[in-house]
């Protein structure tokens, strides 16, 4: 009777005799995603889950990621898959207005030059010793995408998944912080104030209704293993723009939405455990997507000031920085910007543009990335 | 293929390919524009 009583009330301090000094800094890190989330309002829709999900897989002996524990179910069925991050961009498709792309079309251009962090991080990542696959998972944060970094490092590094999600998360939120002095650094205040006329191109309905159509035949046909990523986002907006599916367009862009976003955010958050996470390496990645984000910014701006200069100073080289995915924030930090040096200067509906470029592109940089990592044979067809 | 082998020709061909493929989807839209133009009677079917 007594060894019983002994061995029952071992078993309640089994947690607290397991505790180790490493998931007692992840649970601190895990709160401090949630105060992020809650307090300063930084993506809380991602970083609430991920922070619970962080201090929930570092409690000891809940084996929540073990096999058969709760959130590993979700892990794979979702993640392992890839489906979540697919479904999640079908809601992204959904809301995402394309517009103003359609209507200056050129802008486009600065899409892809708002990727270009992602290749010289690779370049870097490689130079500080990371592996091939490794690298490419680091390098994707300068998609500024979550979705994005999330399919490609689930893909080629599932055990960076919780850094490279993070960081692209966080980095994402501090946008606002991140762009402006680089915009500053490298534009003159005379570039700064350029006005750039508004842009009045009516669109038809049918064009919008092809151009996602278009888009995902063209560029899956060009990066067949982007596919997923192309055709995901243009079949939400597809629906959204085609108005014959209600039901389902709402559905995506509230219900499946939400639900896989809690359901990702848990996932994303449980492979965050002391013995994967607190690494140096995880510090390096954390470095290296910053150094993404910002120099997608820094050749944003470059690119625009070349546009500026190829169109006779038509073009305000701030709006390049909104050719990130990170929409619209990035092209509010913009429109912010251009009017502390002219206050009748509204540069919204361009960085509009090039915002929504930035979405397409840093969809189709992962997509371009994929296929030419089949092609090199880096990884399977 | 060595890291940097490697790294350079993703990179090269990476930033080159995205500008190419968001270059044509550039032209397709226009042509797209052009295909199927906006309508005054669209605006009025709207309104109405």
């Amino acid at each position: 009777m007594e060894s019983a009583l002994l061995s029952g009330v071992q078993g309640l301090f089994l947690g607290v005799l397991n505790l180790g000094p490493g998931h007692v800094i992840m649970i601190l890190v895990g709160s401090l995603l949630l105060y992020l989330g809650i307090a300063k309002g930084y993506e809380p829709l991602l970083l609430v889950p991920i922070g619970f999900g962080a201090i929930l897989v570092n409690i000891p002996l809940s084996e929540m990621m073990a096999e058969g524990g709760f959130i590993r179910f979700f892990y794979d069925v979702g993640v392992r898959t890839e489906v979540f991050p697919l479904l999640i961009f079908i809601g992204i498709g959904a809301m995402t207005d394309f517009q103003p792309l359609l209507e200056n079309p050129k802008i486009i251009l600065l899409g892809a030059a708002g990727q270009f962090g992602i290749f010289i991080t690779l370049l870097l990542a490689l130079a500080v010793g990371f592996d091939k696959l490794d690298a490419v998972a680091v390098s994707i944060i300068g998609a500024c995408d979550g979705p994005t970094a999330i399919y490609v490092s689930s893909k080629f590094a599932p055990h960076m998944l919780g850094a490279v999600s993070v960081a692209a998360y966080s980095y994402m939120a501090l946008v606002p912080l991140i762009q402006p002095p680089i915009i500053r650094a490298l534009t003159t205040q005379k570039e700064r104030m350029i006005v750039m006329g508004a842009v009045k191109q009516p669109i038809s309905k049918t064009t919008k209704i092809m151009f996602p159509i278009v888009v995902t035949v063209f560029a899956s046909i060009l990066a067949p293993k982007g596919a997923p990523l192309i055709g995901t986002i243009m079949l939400g907006n597809l629906m959204k723009e085609s108005g014959a599916v209600d039901r389902l367009k709402r559905a995506s862009e509230n219900e499946i939405a939400n639900i896989v976003t809690l359901l990702l955010g848990l996932c994303i958050g449980a492979t965050m455990e002391a013995d994967k996470f607190l690494r140096a390496q995880t510090l390096l990645v954390l470095a290296l997507g910053f150094i993404a984000i910002s120099l997608d910014t820094a050749v944003g701006v470059l690119f625009g000031k070349l546009m500026s200069l190829l169109t006779g100073g038509k073009v305000n080289p701030l709006i390049g920085a909104a050719g990130i995915s990170a929409f619209p924030m990035a092209a509010r930090v913009v429109q912010a910007e251009g009017q502390k040096y002219n206050k009748k200067n509204y540069l919204l509906m361009h960085a509009m543009s090039a915002n929504a470029g930035g979405q397409i592109g840093s969809v189709i940089a992962a997509a371009v990335m994929l296929s030419v990592l089949q092609g090199m044979g880096i990884v399977g067809g | 293929m060595d890291n940097w082998t490697f790294g350079w020709t993703l990179a090269l061909i990476g930033m080159s390919g995205t500008m190419f493929v968001l270059w044509i989807l550039s032209l397709l839209i226009l042509l797209i524009r052009k295909v199927f133009p906006y309508r005054p009677e669209e605006a009025a079917a709207k309104k109405s």
